[in-house]
């Protein structure tokens, strides 16, 4: 067992966990965030991604003991009591899940992929999205709704330009 | 506030966004996985490596002393008690089933097979300790090719309890039937006749979440949690094959991350964790890992299709031969054996054939099972016709598109009964067509394609058509009896006005991602008046929905959601009695509107539903004799299966060179009936069509010589990831049904069955030039471009 500590949707966490332990894992079991879901065993699904220090990991490919000292968000950390995330809304608006298994994955790999490249094309939310397999939408969808979520980021970035 | 104020505007029809979103985007979910109960135990289970051979020699005791194991046992420990797993349709009578164990005893007959099982205090811990599970197996020919296994003399499957490797044959002749010609005089007398062998490879649902169960032992019986679709008909079976009562199980199905018919059989795995719960006593948990699930969980399509077409040199079809040999794998699952014959249904299509035989014949093979699989039956056969309608098409130098025209069913002549003895009761070939020629810009297509192939450019266009028919709703129960399926067709729903005007909507039908939550609040809330925020709907729950027959086939809406409209009316008709008794006038002078029962003539004097409820929840004032609570079951089953339609057309490039083809325009056009959420529909469809698509691009299950899975991980069985796929122009045309009150058809399978044969259609189009008359799927860039070298294959 090893002493870890990691910060999880804003809650610090001191936790022993098997050296072998995934990330995925630890915070589905240990930390109790079943938001995020474990879909493969290759690394090739993308249901797992979570953002790990500002960064989109795919939480199966992560040992929980490499997460010390780090910070941790998932999809369970985004919607706060002012409402939805900006990325969250644009899923339910667009209709950009059905089952919603690969849901919280694809939510967290689109918010990554706008804060490389806010004004994404389609060909590039395709190819950004290309980590994270959806069974149910053909995509189609996923990539409006990525495309809605960076028009408002645009939207609301001129909007408080406008205003300074 | 009155009912109408609040909602002024019909929501069928609508838009709306899904109820079902707000957990599932924000990760407050009940997969069952996420299940954690005190004491509960992971199990892990040994698989076979082999796909053939005799267990000469087992020993679990060592994995039993591993840390945290609490239990160890191998098939032998359940050889008296495990009982087969069901299969529900056995398609003829004599069909053969050698009986399906959850568990391997004596013999395994396809990798991956449970041999053993270990259940631990961890999932970490039972899998570890599968490791010291020792096993000694004497190989058996493996049985791979369907062909080969119905030869004389062929190695058998399961050698002690068959003669052959044949499970059954079962024959549709219009001549013998009544319906239609004999086939033979159509062959006799053809002016044109073709012949053409398909190979529908074998596919993997790949449902995203893994399957999952967990089960804790009740008293004398259990309470099941399964990632299935089925829940109604899982308990039913378990109770039959475990040996529980029935009124000791339930099963509840909580969210649960698609299905595609995946989903659908009795699995071993349910059954086996319901064993290791009751024998040990506690709650078990299983859950796959996704390289178990591609191998164990079922396999669907892998049919080998021979078929012949006979017509007129004109271009009128006369008849249709289709022989299929269908690959049932090593066991007879849930309905696998049913749904070649489900498919039997649709070779015809959209199309007037006068005479029509079909032979299928069901083989085992020491491969996994086979079951349904999105479509299941339908998207084999439309991809057939729909292919050989292309060929015939080429054979007689015609147009595909006005041979088509020829012989399709005609706007006019609705209702029309089949040379099946199906009668489509509605349906517009024409204007479905009409509409996707003119959104692909098909007539500026063409020329392009011949300006490019007049100037021998290496990436030629190919245009490709699939005009398609499908059956929805899988009922009446009477013809699924005559097809000897061994269950009916109904559905059942409950409404139910709670005290305070809310309403609550019970369903049989639950769902795995389709949105019934939201579209079956919406055809509530036009029915009774009331807001769509009123309306809750519970499904997926044995006990809380206690009647149902689940979700698969596109049954939910045309088959389910007519359940809630019966039920729904009931309540009316009683809450008129009771408005009646308030207002002190004739029931038939009162008029129901937008949730609200008033006198003709004087609005002034009504009474809204919310009121009438509270009425007959105390029921202080109500009409003599009237029992109490304002609420209703209803159980529907369907006078006639339903009928969407439409025109698929692809335009794709094909690099002569490389052999690469991309989709460059796909238009379809569907009539799937009255719309009740547009978005929803257009949703179904794209997914639909991701997974049709990648059956003609992309997916395929691959054994090797020893019959070991060699597509058994996502590295290598390829799924379509979104730029794989362009995005798809949709639209639709209303034909409503004629044969159910919301005029409702179904569509969560058409973009499936339609968009297979468009795709490879297109591909073959672009390629006759170069002699090529057909391209196997999955067409990769190989296959594509050894046929561009290769001519006709
Ligand atoms: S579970 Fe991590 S990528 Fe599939
Ligand atoms: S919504 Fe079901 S897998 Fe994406």
């Amino acid at each position: 067992m090893t002493k870890i500590n990691v910060t999880v949707d804003g809650v610090s966490y001191h936790d022993d966990v098997e050296p072998r332990t995934l990330l995925v894992h630890y915070l589905r079991e240990q930390v109790g965030k079943v938001g995020t879901v474990v879909g493969c065993d290759t690394s090739n699904c993308g249901a797992c991604t979570v953002d790990l220090d500002g960064l989109s990991v795919k939480s199966c490919t992560v040992l929980a003991v490499q997460a010390d000292g780090s910070e941790v968000t998932t999809v369970e950390g985004l919607a706060g009591t002012d409402g939805l995330d900006p990325m969250q809304q644009a899923f339910h608006d667009n209709h950009a899940l059905q089952c919603g298994f690969c849901t919280p994955g694809m939510i967290m790999a689109a918010r990554d992929l706008l804060r490389h490249n806010p004004h994404p094309s389609e060909e590039e939310i395709r190819e950004g999205i290309e980590g994270n397999l959806c069974r149910c939408t053909g995509y189609q969808n996923i990539v409006r709704a990525v495309q809605a979520a960076a028009g408002a980021a645009a939207g609301a970035a001129a909007g408080a330009g406008a205003a300074s | 506030m009155t009912a109408v104020s609040d909602r002024p505007e019909a929501e069928i029809g609508k838009a709306r966004r899904r109820k079902e979103d707000q957990h599932l985007i924000t990760g407050r979910t009940t997969w069952t996985d996420n299940m954690v109960l005190p004491g509960m135990l992971h199990l892990a289970i040994l698989r076979s490596p082999m796909a053939h051979a005799r267990i000469t020699s087992i020993d679990v005791s060592a994995a039993r002393t591993r840390p945290g194991v609490v239990a160890a046992f191998s098939g032998q420990d359940f050889a008296e008690t495990q009982g087969s797993l069901p299969c529900a349709w056995p398609v003829t009578k004599d069909m053969v089933n050698p009986g399906h164990p959850s568990i391997a005893v004596t013999q395994v007959n396809h990798v991956g097979e449970a041999v053993a099982v270990v259940a631990a205090r961890t999932k970490a811990e039972a899998q570890d300790a599968l490791e010291a599970i020792e096993i000694d197996y004497e190989p058996l020919p493996v049985v791979l090719d369907m062909e080969a296994a119905l030869a004389d003399g062929a190695d058998l499957v399961h050698p002690d309890n068959t003669s052959s490797n044949k499970s059954y044959t079962w024959v549709f002749d219009s001549g013998e039937a009544g319906t239609g010609g004999k086939m033979e005089d159509a062959l006799s007398g053809a002016e044109v006749t073709l012949t053409r062998r398909f190979i529908q490879q074998r596919l993997i649902p790949s449902f995203m979440e893994p399957r999952s169960v967990v089960v804790q032992p009740q008293g004398d019986g259990v309470l099941v949690h399964s990632a299935t679709q089925i829940p109604h008909i899982l308990r039913t079976m378990l109770a039959l094959t475990v040996g529980i009562p029935e009124h000791a199980v339930r099963v509840v199905a909580p969210d649960v991350g698609g299905g595609f018919g995946g989903k659908i059989p009795v699995t071993p795995e349910e059954v086996l964790t319901t064993l290791m719960a009751r024998r040990l006593g506690k709650p078990c948990k299983f859950t796959e890992s996704r390289s178990e699930s591609l191998m164990t969980a079922h396999h669907g399509r892998d049919q080998i299709q021979d078929i012949t077409i006979t017509a007129k040199r004109d271009g009128t079809v006369t008849g249709l031969d289709v022989h299929l040999l269908a690959d049932m794998g090593a066991y007879l699952r849930l309905v696998g054996p049913g749904v070649p014959i489900l498919g039997a249904f649709m070779y015809n299509s959209i199309y007037k054939f006068p005479a029509y035989r079909f032979v299928c014949d069901g083989v085992f093979t020491t491969k996994t099972p086979t079951d349904a699989y999105r479509g299941a039956g339908r998207p084999e056969a439309t991809f057939a016709i729909e292919r050989i309608m292309d060929e015939l098409a080429a054979e007689l130098g015609m147009d595909p598109m006005e041979l088509r025209r020829k012989n399709w069913i005609r706007h006019e002549e609705f209702p029309f009964t089949t040379v099946c003895g199906l009668t489509y009761d509605s349906g517009n070939y024409e204007a479905a067509t009409d509409r996707a020629l003119e959104l692909i810009g098909w007539d500026a297509l063409r020329r392009e394609q011949a300006e490019r192939r007049e100037r021998k450019d290496p990436v030629q266009l190919g245009l490709g058509i699939s005009t398609f028919t499908e059956m929805c709703g899988l009922a009446p129960s009477r013809v699924l009896g005559s097809l000897d399926y061994g269950a009916g067709g109904w559905e059942a729903a409950s409404v139910r006005v709670l005290a305070t005007g809310k309403v609550e909507v019970v369903t049989g039908a639950s769902a795995h991602g389709q949105g019934h939550e939201t579209a079956f609040s919406q055809i509530v809330a036009d029915r009774l008046g009331v807001p769509f925020e009123d309306v809750q709907i519970i499904h997926g729950d044995t006990q809380s929905s206690p009647k149902g027959l689940d979700t698969y086939g596109s049954r939910s809406l045309s088959v389910g959601g007519i359940a809630i409209v019966k039920a729904a009316d009931k309540v009316i008709e009683k809450a008129r009695r009771v408005a009646a008794h308030l207002l002190e006038a004739s029931e038939d002078d009162l008029e129901f509107e937008a949730g609200s029962f008033s006198v003709k003539g004087s609005p002034g004097s009504s009474v809204a539903l919310g009121e009438i409820a509270f009425a007959a929840f105390t029921a202080h004032n109500l009409p003599d004799g009237m029992e109490p609570s304002l609420d209703s079951d209803a159980v529907y089953d369907p006078v006639n299966f339903s009928f969407p339609h439409g025109t698929h057309l692809c335009a794709i490039d094909v690099d002569t060179e490389t052999g690469m083809a991309k989709i460059r325009k796909y238009v379809c056009v569907d009539d799937v009936g009255n719309p009740i959420n547009p978005m929803i529909i257009e949703g179904q469809v794209h997914g639909g069509l991701a997974q049709g698509i990648a059956q003609a691009m992309f997916e395929e299950a691959v054994f090797d010589d020893a019959g070991n899975l060699t597509t058994g991980t996502f590295v290598d069985y390829t799924l379509p990831s979104a730029s794989d796929l362009p995005s798809f122009t949709t639209d639709r045309t209303v034909s409503p049904s004629t044969d159910n009150p919301l005029g409702v058809k179904g569509v969560g399978e058409a973009g499936t069955i339609a968009s297979t044969p468009a795709v490879v259609n297109a591909v073959v189009d672009a390629l006759r030039p170069f002699g090529v008359t057909d391209v196997r799927m999955p067409m990769t860039p190989e296959r594509i471009w050894r046929a561009v070298q290769g001519g006709a294959q």
